[in-house]
């Protein structure tokens, strides 16, 4: 570029960009962004933290009535697992939710209207918000011995693939639900309709043995209840679970494809809309 | 101003460097074929054909709703025509996205760029999106940096940054790939008169020294100006093509006002000096408009052949609007027509 002459190509010299370093780019400024909000940060780490003492303080009264050999640290250890997937969940809708703000902002514009793929689009948006999500699971790991958890190499890595998996399938899922959005109240409907249900729903809170009828067909037909089951046996392993580990990765590793899917699909489909 | 001279003259080519695969062959960086596009029952476009040349900056003047944004949309590979045809660089729009992606730079009228990043941050980010990465994006950077004037704020969050300094990283942006061809949307929303200046200036520099096509939006008629060449819309359709210079001339001596004191006052005076003086004039509310080769004279025709009947008179130079008002019979700001 050292001589600007009149004489200076007429068409730009860029070839394609591909796939992989445009979705490395989107996928780092993910979580640049991310860190350079400390009250997210803060807010993704604190209140499930503040969730699992209260709500697990609060439960763990009313389960031990009826049950005799349990006592409030039982419930505290029942209630950990649905603690890590609720930190993953929350950042996992938080990262998504900046969808939104792109497309209103016009960022998303001009990532539209560059040569790259709307296939970079998804990988590193979500790759990016799963990222997050599943550091943020992981480091909440670390209360897990306060309540017994035995983390042992195996457990610790075990359990750390299962957030993964969590994180990827829930942010490709809130992908999916939030790229046709344009705003983000209507995003929150979304959230307290059908995310926070299918938490609410994933033997989380309770064990999908003690419920019965509709509730129980309820969290079996519910793809999270098998993410959750997995992550409590590779905690505890001795824990009683619904399934066994393998039914439980295999069923996670399937709503996994099935969200990166239809993120995939959603993004790429034709359409005479305009595009933002 | 640059307004009256002539385009820069096509510099010499056949140099055949090496980017340049296509190279000059001829055909024009923009081209629009009876290009359409309707949204529902509306016609936003309405059979659009022509053409914008090597190296000039081109405006797309016309009111809100005249299917500027929409034009802008379809060029920039946001939306797909629904009739005709737009190729930029030879690449069909609709066809070849991708393609004509890698030749246009784009600098929407809305903030694109992230806030929380900095301004290298934006630019590295926008460079991978075009698949430019390493030693090569440094430099390039520091390049474009330099050139808008930026280079010493580097390092900043862009949130930091005047509204002014936003908009030139905006431009820095769109211009991270070298494009050949560079739309605009609006560029001076929100700029103060000196930052308006600058952008003028340097957009110059870049047709003058890049031989970048431009093609720039606008609702200003100042800033029509700058342009080499204009297509005047309204209502989706092309009223007039040629330079400011060329479109004023056109009109042929002075523009002459009659303010009257009611709108019912003016159409009756409109049509009384339509007898007496033999000339077409139009009614623009209360103000009767007429395009006179001789102004001066004719105002005293006038004013001593309806005594009281008018409130103030003037005589101007063509401006663009006056354009807009002859080829369309309504003022640029009035409200668009429901469509007949």
């Amino acid at each position: 570029m050292a001589t600007m002459t009149a004489t200076a190509p007429r068409t730009a010299n860029t070839s394609s960009p591909g796939v992989l370093l445009p979705a490395y780019s989107l996928w780092v400024r993910e979580i640049v962004r991310f860190y350079r909000q400390k009250a997210r940060v803060v807010g993704v780490i604190a209140s499930p933290l503040l969730f699992w003492i209260v709500l697990g303080s609060g439960f763990a009264h009313s389960f031990s009535s009826g049950d005799s050999h349990s006592n409030s640290g039982h419930y505290l250890a029942y209630f950990f697992p649905g603690s890590v997937v609720m930190i993953v969940l929350f950042t996992a809708i938080f990262s998504m939710m900046s969808l939104i703000t792109d497309r209103n902002e016009g960022f998303l514009l001009s990532v539209l209207a560059s040569p790259a793929s709307r296939s970079a689009i998804v990988l590193g948006k979500v790759l990016g918000g799963a990222t997050l999500a599943a550091i943020q699971g992981i480091i909440f790991l670390a209360f897990g011995p306060l309540v017994g958890a035995h983390l042992s190499p195996e457990a610790i890595g075990l359990s750390a693939l299962v957030i993964v998996l969590i994180s990827f399938e829930l942010t490709a899922l809130g992908f999916a639900i939030a790229w046709p959005m344009d705003s983000t109240q209507a995003f929150h409907a979304v959230i307290n309709l059908l995310l926070i249900p299918l938490w609410l729903g994933s033997g989380a809170l309770f064990p999908v043995n003690s419920a019965s009828g509709w509730l129980r067909f309820c969290m079996l037909l519910n793809p999270l209840t098998y993410g959750v089951e997995a992550l409590r046996s590779s905690l505890f392993p001795g824990t009683q679970t619904a399934f066994p580990m393998q039914v439980n990765l295999a069923v996670t590793v399937v709503f996994c494809l099935l969200t990166f899917g239809a993120s995939w699909a959603i993004v790429n489909r034709r359409t005479n809309r305009p595009a933002a | 101003m640059a307004t009256l001279s002539p385009r820069p003259a096509p510099a010499k080519t056949g140099t055949g460097l090496k980017g340049g695969s296509i190279g000059d062959t001829g055909y024009a960086p923009i081209q629009l074929e009876n290009l359409s596009h309707n949204y529902g029952n509306r016609q936003a476009l309405d059979a659009l054909t022509f053409t914008v040349e090597p190296a000039e900056i081109f405006g797309l003047l016309g009111p809100n709703g005249s299917g500027k944004t929409t034009l802008f949309r379809i060029l920039s590979t946001l939306m797909v025509p629904s009739g005709g045809h737009a190729k930029i660089q030879g690449f069909d729009v609709a066809r070849e996205p991708n393609k004509v992606r890698q030749q246009i730079g784009i600098v929407f009228q809305a903030k694109s760029v992230d806030v929380k990043l900095t301004v290298a941050e934006n630019l590295k980010h926008q460079g991978h999106l075009y698949g430019l990465s390493g030693s090569k994006l440094n430099a390039r950077i520091q390049e474009v940096l330099s050139r808008v004037g930026l280079s010493d704020r580097t390092k900043d969050y862009v949130e930091t940054l005047s509204g002014g300094m936003q908009r030139r990283v905006e431009l820095a942006k769109g211009l991270i790939h070298a494009p050949s061809v560079l739309l605009l949307d609006e560029p001076s929303t929100g700029l103060d008169p000196g930052a308006r200046r600058d952008l003028w200036q340097y957009l110059k520099m870049l047709r003058d020294d890049e031989r970048v096509s431009i093609l720039v939006t606008t609702h200003l008629m100042e800033e029509a100006e700058h342009c080499d060449r204009l297509a005047i819309l309204n209502e989706g359709k092309l009223v007039a093509l040629g330079s400011p210079f060329d479109l004023k001339s056109a009109i042929g001596g002075d523009v002459v006002l009659f303010e009257t004191a009611s709108e019912d006052g003016a159409a009756k005076l409109a049509k009384r000096m339509a007898e007496q003086f033999e000339v077409q004039a139009v009614v623009l509310g209360r103000t009767v408009r007429l395009e006179r080769p001789d102004g001066h004279r004719f105002i005293t025709g006038v004013v001593e052949a309806f005594p009281g009947e008018i409130e103030g008179v003037s005589v101007a130079k063509p401006s663009l609007e006056d354009v807009f008002i002859q080829r369309t019979g309504h003022r640029f700001w009035a409200e668009a027509k429901e469509e007949e």
